[in-house]
């Protein structure tokens, strides 16, 4: 295999740089040296895209990258250049996301581990450029991995160990990182760009091995299957999801080995959660106020802590009950919305609460749709669910499940 | 750019390779021309070639799980992705060849489409990748003139007033589909300058459909050819007559033979003949009435059919080709 010199020279030493979290998905597709880009232009993912055209324009990237003519042939594109057994990459935002849907179902169907980023938008109409999590939420049935980025470092961080963990053969299925539309897509952040060297002995070439699509090895695939197969193929893919999570626990202490930093744990962040009665639980970039809110909070002496969901899918059910087992009230922060769900509620609120269900504590969980279509979320309106929170400790019960915080009525 | 296998042309049908890619394992119709053009697509190409297949007949028929009759390495694509996935597998192939993580060699990338693929909703995708010629790649269009998989619905590529089951006649409406079927090769030919290979095509002259497969495969570049697949089911006749009924639509000229190679138009077969004067076209009505899904036909409606071919030979700039024309005098 042969980096490309001015690819290669461009990653010799362990740097500084301020970046936004698109670029620093650029670079890590620079890094990983993955081989088909697809691009189409949607706010505010694409300026990943515009990072990633001009690295190759400057020859300090070698890939195909290729501008399709929508989103659909954008992800149909990755799809069929990773059968043959190319790295690949590609993304989009809000309704351009939901243009590619019958690619995106296919490619996990297909077990082909594309990497993508959602840089999440609002599904306008009416029209709207700001983060919702509608977006990317929509595949959560599908058998993508989907992630949730809070800083420019992770999403680097992060897009290295999506391709480690997608094309290992035990998972084989593709990967979503999310990203905060502006908060994170457009917001620069000092971050930390390895060597070549340290990415190369991270992460090996992917191999497809026996399911190659190649002359040498001339298979079929995706016949029809119908009544008779699909139902073992679907388990299959269920069986992959299941292997993943020991799998991102394995490469991600890999990655800390490897790289110096990370989490102690890959699916979930916490946040002096240990010794909290009130936890909030949210995604994204929402981290940076619930941590400010959460500080000043502590320093009046109130218990409270913050729980940051990062992969959503797998769904770190165990992990979730755990870091919840000893609060008395949860407040999920929800920056999406599920019309005429369990309580009105958000899509990360319903599935907790579910996850909840089989927990030994039972916490009072209340849900809070925040931030919608960009708007920002302020340490005040935080402050103001933990009160709403704290007076259902007080009184024993819930009096309002689901709340629009900041809304005008 | 990767590079093209010299795939010379075939001289005499007796010389059409003996080794099939296509082989036992479908289930398509008795007398399905489409069949046989898969047969001959792969004939033509050899061995190193990857197919993908869009959504249709020649998905659904020919690859039931557990039994494929492709010998060459096979994928299915999403109904409007055909030419998506030939970008995808070449850009792909070329890539890794490129950077050395694949042996380098030219392998052909071929993705078929039906009418519903091709001529509706993967043309947007067809036309971008007819722009990106640094990849090697051909889209066959095997135009069956209905939504044939699913049971026969009228496309965009159907001939005007026939029988569908989204175009029945009725007591009041004895022609339900109003539209004439889109000139699909010369408006993606007219359309991409730089792609350097577009023809129409048709099972029943095999060598002819051979040669233009590898005349496409050896060029470079991408292309397109599209071709017209009589299909007993949709078209409903008995399957024996499918040879004729292809060869019937070219020689009433409702079916225009050609390839453009480099910006030239070349004239193949009856064609040619017609256009030369040598033959006279038969009318149309000997191929339409010999058709259940033109039936319901009156004379009028026979009149206006033939009409309409007639304007496209006698009043089009390049007969049967191109509509327009350029201002008189000019």
């Amino acid at each position: 295999m042969t980096i490309a010199p001015a690819q290669a020279a461009m990653y010799q030493e362990e740097r500084e740089e301020l970046i936004s979290g698109s670029e620093a998905i650029g670079i890590a597709c620079a890094l990983a040296d993955v081989d088909v880009i697809t691009a189409y232009p949607i706010r505010p993912y694409d300026t990943v895209m515009q990072y990633v055209s001009k690295l190759k324009a400057d020859g300090a990237f070698d890939c195909d990258f290729i501008v399709a003519e929508s989103e659909h042939s954008q992800f149909e594109i990755v799809k069929h250049a990773s059968a043959v057994g190319a790295r690949t990459f590609c993304g989009s935002s809000g309704v351009g996301w939901f243009y590619a849907f019958e690619a995106i179902a296919v490619t996990a169907g297909l077990r082909l581990p594309v990497v993508a980023m959602v840089g999440n938008r609002a599904l306008d109409d009416p029209g709207a450029f700001g983060v919702e999590h509608n977006d990317a939420l929509a595949v959560r049935d599908l058998g993508w991995m989907l992630y949730w980025v809070a800083t420019a470092q992770e999403a680097l961080d992060i897009a290295l160990l999506a391709y480690k963990v997608a094309e290992d053969p035990r998972v084989f299925l593709p990967f979503a990182l999310s990203c905060d539309g502006s908060f994170l897509t457009h917001s620069q952040a000092i971050v930390n760009v390895p060597t070549f060297e340290q990415v190369q002995k991270f992460l090996p070439n992917y191999d497809r091995g026996r399911l190659l699509l190649h002359p040498d090895n001339p298979i079929t695939i995706a016949p029809q299957v119908n009544e008779d197969w699909l139902m073992e193929i679907r388990r299959q893919s269920d069986e992959a999801m299941r292997r993943s999570t020991a799998v991102i626990k394995e490469h991600y202490e890999d990655f800390k080995r490897t790289f110096g930093r990370g989490d102690p744990s890959p699916f979930i962040e916490e946040y002096m959660v240990d010794d909290a009665e009130i936890v909030l639980v949210g995604m994204g970039t929402l981290a940076l106020p619930a941590r400010v809110a959460v500080r000043r909070l502590r320093e009046a002496g109130k218990k409270v802590g913050f729980l940051r969901v990062k992969f959503f899918r797998p769904f770190a059910t165990e992990e979730i009950q755990e870091a919840l087992s000893r609060c008395k009230a949860v407040a999920v922060i929800d920056r999406d919305y599920s019309y005429g769900s369990p309580a009105n509620g958000g899509v990360l609120f319903n599935e907790l609460r579910s996850a909840m269900y089989a927990a030994s504590n039972h916490p009072h969980i209340l849900n809070f749709i925040a931030g919608l279509g960009g708007r920002e979320v302020l340490v005040r309106d935080i402050n103001g669910i933990v009160d709403t929170t704290q007076q259902a400790i007080d009184i024993g019960k819930i009096e309002q499940e689901t709340t629009w915080v900041a809304v005008r009525e | 750019m990767t590079t093209v296998q010299d795939l010379p042309q075939i001289r005499g049908v007796k010389n059409i390779p003996i080794q099939e890619g296509y082989t036992s394992g479908h289930r398509t119709c008795q007398g399905c021309e489409s069949a046989l053009v898969m047969r001959l697509m792969i004939k033509a190409a050899g061995p190193r070639t990857i197919v993908v297949g869009s959504t249709g007949c020649m998905y659904v028929a020919n690859t039931t799980y557990y039994s494929t009759p492709w010998v060459v390495p096979w994928m299915h694509t999403q109904l409007g992705s055909s030419g998506s996935a030939a970008m995808g597998t070449a850009a792909g192939l070329a890539s890794q060849m490129r950077k050395g993580k694949m042996k380098n060699e030219p392998i052909n990338v071929i993705a078929f489409c039906g009418d519903g693929g091709g001529v509706d909703m993967g043309l947007s995708a067809v036309s971008a990748a007819l722009q990106h010629d640094e990849y090697n790649l051909l889209i066959l269009c095997y135009d069956n003139e209905s939504y044939a998989n699913t049971d026969i619905q009228v496309s965009g590529s159907s001939p005007w007033g026939a029988n569908s089951t989204f175009s029945p006649p009725g007591k009041v409406h004895n022609i339900m589909n109003k539209r004439w079927k889109k000139n699909t090769a010369p408006m993606l030919a007219v359309g991409h300058p730089n792609c350097r290979y577009v023809a129409t095509a048709c099972g029943s002259y095999g060598l002819d459909f051979t040669n233009k497969i590898r005349r496409a495969l050896t060029i470079g570049g991408p292309t397109f050819i599209h071709s017209i697949d009589p299909c007993p089911k949709g078209w409903d006749y008995d399957p024996k007559y499918s040879h004729e009924l292809g060869m019937l639509a070219v020689e009433t000229g409702i079916w225009v033979q050609y390839e453009i190679v480099d910006g030239e138009l070349i004239l193949n077969g009856p064609t040619k003949a017609i256009a030369n004067g040598i033959r006279k076209r038969k009318p149309v009505e000997d191929y339409l009435m010999r058709q259940g899904r033109f039936a319901h036909f009156t004379p009028d409606d026979l009149k206006m059919f033939q009409a309409k071919i007639d304007e496209s030979w006698e009043k089009w700039w390049i007969p049967g080709v191109v509509p327009m024309s350029p201002e008189a005098g000019a």
